[in-house]
């Protein structure tokens, strides 16, 4: 791969542009880079960062070897991470884990799931339906530990967020904002509409790896009654 | 030996060179917001550079050492003494035990740093003993010190334990000892309001008006009151993108500067969100991030161009002056 788009982000970052929107060709070039540079580390390299349509890579210009290029540190790397991004198309993906997740929805679980039937003219059992009969990928982790960014909500439930954010949404709220649906990893401030609430962590610093959901995950969300909740989180 | 927290100051955290490695995850690197104090403090005391200190803000603490300790300040001017005597900055010092540590308030700077000989030993969390209160990470029980606290101090290097035998050589018990030499006044940058920030233009600075572009390198800007460890607030010049943007959200730098739909630009810091959606307008270089560090609300800075070359040239200088003062420090105490 030759013409690769690659930019500084900052001195201390580079940024690999991969695509200008979100769908599942330009998702499976940043698992792609994600995984090539992972595997074959670039000297200098600190860590990667994939997103939506770009993978960032920070590294250390002190740390960048000299080698037979005479240009910046940014040349170099920059030099170096195409070298190791060539032949990409070779590249096998890592298989994709799914992910289930319980979410016990409405109530006071999901105190906005009933807005959110009434606003596109259905019933929450519908609601909940269509949100537990999608499959989502996590395209990227970012916003707070472990926040999964999730792609695939059903058009006929995307909704605006609320008028006037929540000061404090609980840990495993679900909900949804505009055409995104996710989950709240922590306590925190939000203004999405929460339809539920999952018992599972989705944030642990003790675990390894920390957060539930990784980059390329395929989830899908189960109802399942409060007493199963409980039980889904022991 | 421990470190008692007899009073925090206006926020005390301890913070290491960061959390490196998982911001994959959405977990903030956090870390110094001076990391050039840090780690000129840690190499004064014969610390790793990246080894946890104490990071004070605006309002130093009171602290006592427990037994002899060799310590070093750095960053902000915080006015500390110990039992009375003015302590410098960028020097190893050597406080006999019991010695109570207190402060004015910040002189000059905004962040002050505390290294000592052996670093604060809290646990270890996720790769680092940095402090990220938004997630209760790290540090102690992911908070802010508080009146009471106990911190443990590790064991010192060989390197550390040269390094206080010759400042506490010449000098009677139960006094401080300080030492006769520190880190090169080359190394230490001058904190000033008005700040001039070196500042690479961003990608999306092409979406600004042309005013709006003229602006930001010639507007002062004024370091908001919403301003801390996560991002400064800059305020006092709104700029305009010549049309809304719907961008998505990728990675962001420490000294990533967005521009929020509001129009007041905001400079991401230690505990930035590793991913952002807002129009990156431009990135500070590396360079100043401590002259940025060491503003405070109402402080003022000005934005002037620097190329990447220029910006990776004299990082490199730097880091080329940091390394001849750690070679020094080990050679004279081989």
């Amino acid at each position: 791969m030759s013409n690769l788009d690659l930019a500084p982000l900052g001195d201390r970052a580079l940024l690999i542009r991969l695509g200008d929107a979100i769908d599942e060709a330009t998702h499976r070039l940043v698992r792609a880079v994600t995984a090539r540079l992972s595997e074959r580390p670039v000297d200098g390299m600190i860590e990667i960062v994939p997103a939506f349509a770009s993978v960032a890579v920070h590294y250390e210009p002190s740390r960048v070897p000299n080698g037979s290029h005479r240009g910046s540190p940014y040349a170099r790397f920059a030099a170096a991470v195409e070298t190791a991004l060539s032949n990409l198309a070779g590249e096998t993906l890592p298989p994709a884990r799914t992910v289930e997740i319980p979410v016990c929805y409405g109530a006071d679980y999901g105190p906005d799931l009933g807005e959110v039937a009434r606003q596109h003219g259905l019933t929450a059992d519908e609601v909940v339906g269509l949100h537990t009969g999608a499959t989502y990928r996590v395209y990227m982790l970012g916003f707070a530990p472990g926040f999964a960014y999730l792609g695939g909500l059903p058009d006929e439930i995307a909704t605006p967020r609320r008028a006037e954010p929540r000061t404090s949404v609980p840990a495993g709220s679900v909900g949804i904002g505009g055409s995104q649906t996710g989950i709240y990893p922590l306590a925190s401030p939000g203004g999405w509409q929460l339809i539920g609430r999952t018992s599972l962590r989705l944030f642990d610093a003790g675990r390894e790896p920390p957060t539930l959901l990784s980059m390329g995950d395929v989830v899908r969300f189960r109802a399942v009654a409060p007493d199963e909740l409980a039980l889904a989180a022991t | 030996m421990i470190c008692r927290v007899l009073h925090p100051g206006l926020l005390a955290t301890v913070q290491d060179g960061g959390r490196h490695g998982h911001q994959h995850e959405g977990i903030p690197a956090a870390g110094a917001m001076d990391e050039l104090a840090l780690r000129i403090g840690n190499m004064l005391v014969g610390n790793d550079e990246r080894a946890a200190g104490l990071e004070f803000t605006l309002v130093g603490p009171t602290l006592r050492f427990d037994e002899h300790a060799l310590i070093a300040l750095a960053g902000a001017d915080l006015g500390i003494s110990a039992d009375g005597t003015p302590l410098p900055l960028w020097r190893p010092v050597c406080v006999p035990a019991g010695m109570t540590l207190s402060a004015t308030s910040a002189v000059r700077g905004c962040r002050g740093y505390l290294a000592i000989a052996g670093a604060f030993d809290v646990p270890v969390v996720l790769g680092s003993r940095s402090t990220y209160v938004r997630a209760a990470l790290g540090g102690i029980e992911g908070r802010p010190l508080r009146r009471g606290d106990v911190l443990a101090i590790g064991a010192p290097s060989e390197l550390s334990r040269r390094i206080g035998a010759g400042v506490s050589e010449k000098r009677g018990r139960g006094r401080v000892a300080i030492a006769r030499w520190g880190a090169s006044s080359a190394l230490i940058p001058f904190y000033t309001s008005p700040a001039t920030i070196r500042l690479l233009e961003g990608e999306h600075a092409r979406l600004l008006t042309a005013e709006s572009r003229e602006r930001l390198w010639s507007a002062e800007f004024r370091v908001g009151a919403q301003s801390d460890r996560m991002g400064y607030r800059l305020e006092g010049a709104g700029l305009e993108l010549s049309a809304p943007t719907e961008l998505l959200s990728e990675a962001v730098a420490f000294g990533t500067v967005q521009l929020p739909p509001g129009g007041n630009p905001i400079v991401l810091m230690a505990d930035r969100q590793s991913t952002g959606g807002y129009p990156r307008i431009g990135e500070v270089a590396s360079i100043d991030l401590p002259l940025l560090a060491q503003l405070k609300p109402g402080d003022r800075l000005r934005f002037r161009p620097i190329s990447l070359d220029e910006a990776q040239r004299l990082y490199l200088a730097r880091e080329d002056n940091v390394g001849q003062a750690r070679a020094a420090i080990a050679l004279h105490h081989h």
